[in-house]
């Protein structure tokens, strides 16, 4: 049997099954890892270089205490110092109510199209819109709460009315994630819960939802911290004061957006500092959210250790 | 506490689909029936017919009765939670609750009905993993999650919060079948020690694990596809196994089907 085995592997009486690689699949190979590094090159540049202006820039500014505590009020507009403390309340605070309303709403929008809807008219109806709220810009949003808040109801300009139209552009995006979410929890979990005689709401509140909540607050946060930065309802909805209103509800209200296309129109080094202060600043507080948002789903995620 | 069931005409319907023909057994009180029959044929659907788990999927309909010590289940009075938390469910793929520990996973059903005294919970959470075989192994983790146990741990968990509840009754869909063997003996063995308590029914594909494990053995077939499912022949399991009285049965038993 050995010897048979010897002559046969020296003779090669068939053409060996393996080959080196062809030259030409080497050079489609080498064109293919070029064009995929230069797109991604394309891509990443550009993020690179923002990141790197807006650094650059805005940093030395946010530097000084007084960035973070003080406002704009009384100072001239070539006038250096003060802060944006005004800005920054308004941006958050017009961000969190605009979360306080859309959160529940778009919960049980995601609720009822998961665990009730199934296929009715209802739950396609509204599939259907929330596809297109998605898409509606932040401008259309603006202009509708403009027409609906403040020309029919007659309310002023006001936070309030900046957190409504925020509302609108946050809730699909909440209702999609959530659905997402939601969709994902495997119907075991929900068999075995009515199994056990839980019934059927109690399953969603007690199983479903705390199984889908890391995925749901992630969602919920990176809403937050779009809905923060959005530009078009601020500017419509609000006008810009250069010191502090804690009134959501009246008088003029800053935001950090809002504040940066004000100083846009001041030609001096201090409104220079304040945009790309500014800039900085709404950059950090997002990606402030961003990293809470991974912390959260970290520390709610189902674990197996 | 264990009671018997009894199935009347019973007929289930996906939609309009008819999924399974006119079902009458018996099911006697601390005894194990085993359900067996080709994919397809139903068992597990009158499975989830027994506690009212078949109304869960959209569009399913039932006809006839399903009567638990002579009370029907499906009379228009009676509440489906009532009476799952009669009827305890254990399914084919083990299904602990990703978000809770060990301890909370076999106490879930306490739990979520309301009970807070946590005395109490310990003691039915020690008194079901040890009913369940688990206890020796999980006693030094109870708060650890109940994901991170082996797959047959994972199903004699999920045997505990079934029993934890302290059902009537007990229903295994293919409890094994995703389990290798000695998770499986453990389970079989878990099993002749319950039906002192409760009554089980099982489905399985696994016809020794039937002869095993089952006193009485249904036998469920469907005549071709599209067809409904239909109980052909339902005995005691020596019988089934050694002298069927339909050729179908003994044909599936030793392996001349189709």
């Amino acid at each position: 049997m050995t010897t048979t085995q010897t002559a046969d592997l020296n003779r090669l009486a068939t053409p060996p099954t393996f080959q080196s690689v062809s030259t030409a699949r080497k050079i489609k190979n080498g064109v293919a890892t070029a064009l995929v590094y230069l797109a991604f090159l394309i891509a990443v540049v550009p993020l690179v270089w923002v990141l790197y202006t807006v650094i650059q820039r805005g940093f030395p500014v946010i530097l000084d205490i007084d960035w973070w505590q003080k406002s704009l009020s009384g100072l001239l507009s070539r006038q250096q110092g003060g802060g944006v403390y005004h800005a920054i309340y308004g941006t958050l605070v017009q961000g969190l109510v605009c979360g306080l309303i859309s959160v529940p709403i778009g919960l049980f929008v995601a609720v009822y199209l998961v665990e009730y809807g199934g296929r009715s008219k209802l739950a396609k109806a509204t599939t259907f819109m929330v596809d297109i709220l998605t898409g509606v810009p932040s401008i259309v949003a603006a202009l509708f709460i403009y027409s609906l808040w403040i020309t029919t109801f007659g309310f002023g300009r006001s936070g309030f009315a900046v957190s409504l139209a925020l509302v609108l552009l946050m809730v699909p995006v909440i209702v999609r994630t959530t659905e997402e979410m939601l969709k994902i929890v495997p119907d075991e979990l929900r068999e075995a819960s009515y199994a056990l005689g839980v019934p059927k709401w109690k399953t969603i509140v007690k199983i479903v939802i705390p199984t889908a909540l890391s995925g749901i607050l992630t969602g919920v946060m990176l809403a937050l911290a779009r809905v923060m930065g959005e530009t078009a309802p601020v500017l419509v909805l609000a006008a810009y004061a250069p010191f502090i209103n804690y009134n959501l509800f009246d008088g003029p209200m800053a935001s950090l957006p809002l504040l940066m296309t004000a100083e846009r129109n001041n030609p001096t080094q201090a409104g220079f500092e304040r945009i790309w202060g500014a800039a900085i600043t709404l950059v950090l507080i997002i990606t402030l959210f961003n990293l809470l948002a991974t912390v959260i789903s970290r520390w709610l995620a189902p674990k197996t250790k | 506490m264990a009671k018997r069931i009894d199935v009347k005409d019973l007929n289930l319907f996906y939609g309009k689909f008819h999924a399974v023909d006119g079902v009458s057994l018996a099911v006697p009180p601390r005894s194990v029936t085993a359900f067996i029959g080709p994919s397809g044929c139903g068992k597990s659907t009158v499975l989830r017919s027994l506690n009212r788990m078949h109304e869960v999927a959209p569009g399913a309909r039932v006809e006839g009765k399903v009567l638990l010590d002579g009370e029907d289940i499906y009379a228009s009075s009676i509440d489906p939670v009532q009476v799952r938390r009669t009827i305890g469910m254990v399914f084919q793929r083990p299904n602990p609750f990703p978000t809770m520990s060990i301890r909370d996973n076999v106490v879930a059903g306490l739990k979520l009905a309301g009970v807070k005294n946590k005395k109490k919970l310990d003691e039915v959470a020690e008194r079901s993993l040890r009913g369940a075989n688990l206890w020796n192994e999980v006693k030094d983790r109870l708060d650890r999650p109940g994901g991170g146990l082996s797959g047959g741990q994972q199903q004699r968990l999920c045997i505990a919060r079934a029993i934890a509840v302290q059902p009537d009754v007990l229903l295994m869909d293919e409890p094994c079948s995703a389990l290798d063997p000695i998770s499986t003996l453990a389970i079989e063995d878990l099993i002749t020690e319950l039906k002192k308590e409760y009554t089980i029914v099982i489905v399985t594909h696994n016809m020794q694990q039937a002869a095993r494990v089952s006193d009485q053995t249904a036998f469920f077939n469907l005549l071709g596809v599209g067809q409904p499912g239909r109980l052909i022949e339902v005995d005691d399991t020596e019988k089934i196994f050694s002298n069927p009285s339909q050729k179908a049965t003994e044909d599936y038993i030793s392996g001349r089907f189709g």
